[in-house]
């Protein structure tokens, strides 16, 4: 198709008329429990419009929830890199290392946060309190973990012979091979593996957070859908799929920088 | 005692099925401070031979020896400038030498090394670019970089795989002189590799040609006999160096045509061939056999 002026603006905004065509049509034919796109936004402006309100536990403003389960998320990613990262530097470094893990991996990684998250309370049973919240955090981490695993370890194969033979005619010491050579060569491959993970990590909060009833977007979801309060599900479904789409926007951005150092 | 040594260097790659030999043994003693040019086909072994006097892959076969110690491993005591640059990206042109300094004199001070840095900036004409990034600089003035950072080590040998063979003619032409110039500044001991026979002549007192491959081995020494500096368009008309050359060259040509001539070309088979059992399956498996006729290549050898 030909671009025209404005093209970036109209075409998406003809996407989304499309869309809200086919829910207005749907809601008036077959689902008929499936609320209309005015019914939706009728029950959810106040969320919407006041959007860091706290009226109850439960009953918050949308970026308020969202703020609850970016917490979240960032605590949960940020054990996945860290725990994430090394392991893929072994993975790339070692043949050894990866004959013995990587069959491990292959067989962890498919496995669904649904599947962790009762791992991960039992786990924590002790904690008390916190049980919910590390539970949580355990199954983020161990889900999101292994894009950054993976594209680390094809990263680190992938340094070029050349630069580590720099780093052997200069006797660099094992750590200064590291720092100096090993991690900025890997780099816009770990970055890859970052933005993949946080896509995963956003993806299992709400899982989380419908399991154990926790305060976010998911939790409230779950809550709402149990109060027969379909309008809120379809807020909920709107705000996580806007909010993935900003991370991850802003993920390439920083990924980006790093391609092309 | 000559100064750096090879002694009956072979070297091949591959397991038994598909091995090739490249070098085959190879001798060669230089002097300190001078300057021996090896010349060689493409694809005859000149890099792994450079690689070995470096340290940086082990011989099957041989010794390397600098002042009567066997080199075993690499160290800033050969510096090799590569064949192909080998900057770090990230790193801008001070940041690659202060890299080098900083591992080869940990002893100076922060301000002496950044000095030294400077200096050997400075030695390569590449001050207005120091914070440059390699991919902002032209392929000369990388190769610069990587003279300079090569240089900035002090090394007692200076080792240079092509240095010059991606360059086009007048930046290479630049960079010889550049070359002469850096050496009768510091007279180091250089062992210098390239394809062209004429930039061999100008630059070494010591050209020593490459038999094709493989198994190539070095020829004998053609001595340079013409006083420096060296005049690129003089010497065409210099008898002396008119000489070498063809000599050199025929050499050269003659080596490739004496030793088994080698012919690599597809071959195809009927596909009624045996399984090739010599070749491991790989872990992950593949899932047909490998059959002699899917391999893209295979090498002849006649001898005649
Ligand atoms: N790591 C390696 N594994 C297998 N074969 C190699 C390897 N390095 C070089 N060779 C082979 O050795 C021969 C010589 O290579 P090289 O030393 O790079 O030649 P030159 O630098 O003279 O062009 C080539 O046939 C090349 O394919
Ligand atoms: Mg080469």
């Amino acid at each position: 198709m030909k671009s025209f002026k404005l093209d970036w603006l109209i075409l998406p905004l003809l996407g989304i008329a499309v869309v809200l065509l086919a829910w207005q049509i749907s809601c008036k034919t077959w689902a008929k429990e499936l609320p209309s796109p005015a019914k939706t936004w009728d029950a959810s402006k106040d969320y919407v419009l006041k959007p860091f309100e706290k009226r109850g536990e439960m009953d918050q403003g949308i970026l308020r929830f969202t703020w609850y389960s970016l917490v979240l998320v960032a605590k949960g990613y940020a054990i996945a890199l860290v725990v994430g990262t090394p392991i893929g530097f072994f993975l790339g470094l070692s043949k050894a290392f990866t004959k013995t893990f990587d069959p491990i991996i292959q067989v962890l990684r498919p496995v669904s946060p649904l599947a962790w998250l009762p791992l991960g309370l039992v786990l924590f049973l002790g904690a008390g309190k916190q049980a919910s919240e590390m539970g949580a955090l355990f199954t983020i981490a161990i889900c999101a973990m292994w894009p950054t695993v993976l594209n680390t370890a094809v990263g680190v194969r992938a340094v070029p012979q050349d630069y580590l033979n720099v780093a052997k005619v200069l006797k660099l010491s094992r750590w200064k091979t590291l720092t100096k050579v090993l991690i900025p060569a890997t780099l816009p491959y770990m970055f890859t593996g970052f933005r993949l993970s946080l896509g995963i990590a956003w993806l299992v909060i709400v899982a989380a957070e419908m399991l154990t009833g926790r305060p976010g977007v998911g939790g409230f979801l779950w809550q709402e859908y149990n109060a027969l309060l379909y309008e809120h599900i379809i807020l909920c479904i709107i705000t996580i799929g806007v909010v993935g789409f900003i991370l991850d926007r802003l993920m390439s951005l920083v990924e980006s920088r790093f391609k092309t150092a | 005692m000559p100064y750096l040594e090879l002694k009956s260097v072979s070297k091949g790659y591959g397991l038994n099925g598909a091995r090739t030999e490249v070098l085959r043994d190879v001798n060669l003693t230089i002097d300190q401070g001078e300057f021996v040019a090896i010349v060689g086909y493409s694809g005859a072994g000149k890099t792994t031979l450079m690689s070995i006097l470096a340290g940086l892959i082990r011989p099957d076969a041989g010794t390397v020896t600098l002042e009567g110690r066997e080199m075993t491993g690499p160290g800033p005591d050969r510096g090799l400038v590569f064949q192909n640059y080998s900057l770090l990206p990230w790193l801008t042109v001070a940041e690659n030498i202060r890299l080098a300094v900083d591992q080869v004199f940990p002893e100076k001070s922060e301000a002496e090394r950044a000095a030294h840095t400077t200096e050997f900036i400075e030695l390569v004409s590449l001050t207005p670019a120091r914070d440059k990034r390699p991919h902002e600089l032209s392929g000369g003035m990388r190769q610069r970089v990587s003279v300079a950072r090569t240089l900035a080590m002090n090394p007692k040998v200076l080792l240079c795989d092509e240095p010059l063979s991606a360059l086009d003619a007048l930046t290479r032409a630049n960079l010889q002189d550049e070359i002469t110039r850096i050496r009768t500044l510091h007279r180091q001991t250089v062992v210098l590799v390239t394809n062209d026979p004429d930039e061999a002549i100008l630059l070494a007192d010591r050209v020593v040609p490459l038999t094709a491959g493989p198994n190539a081995t070095l020829g004998r020494s053609f001595i340079v006999n013409l006083p420096h500096p060296r005049d690129r368009k003089a010497l065409n008309h210099d008898l002396r160096f008119r000489e070498l050359r063809r000599e050199i060259s025929e050499f050269l040509l003659q080596s490739r045509q004496d030793r088994h001539a080698t012919l690599t070309r597809k071959l195809v088979l009927p596909d009624i061939e045996p399984e090739d059992l010599s070749v491991p399956r790989s872990r992950l498996g593949r899932s047909r056999p490998l059959r002699s006729n899917e391999l893209k290549e295979a090498t002849v050898e006649v001898t005649s």
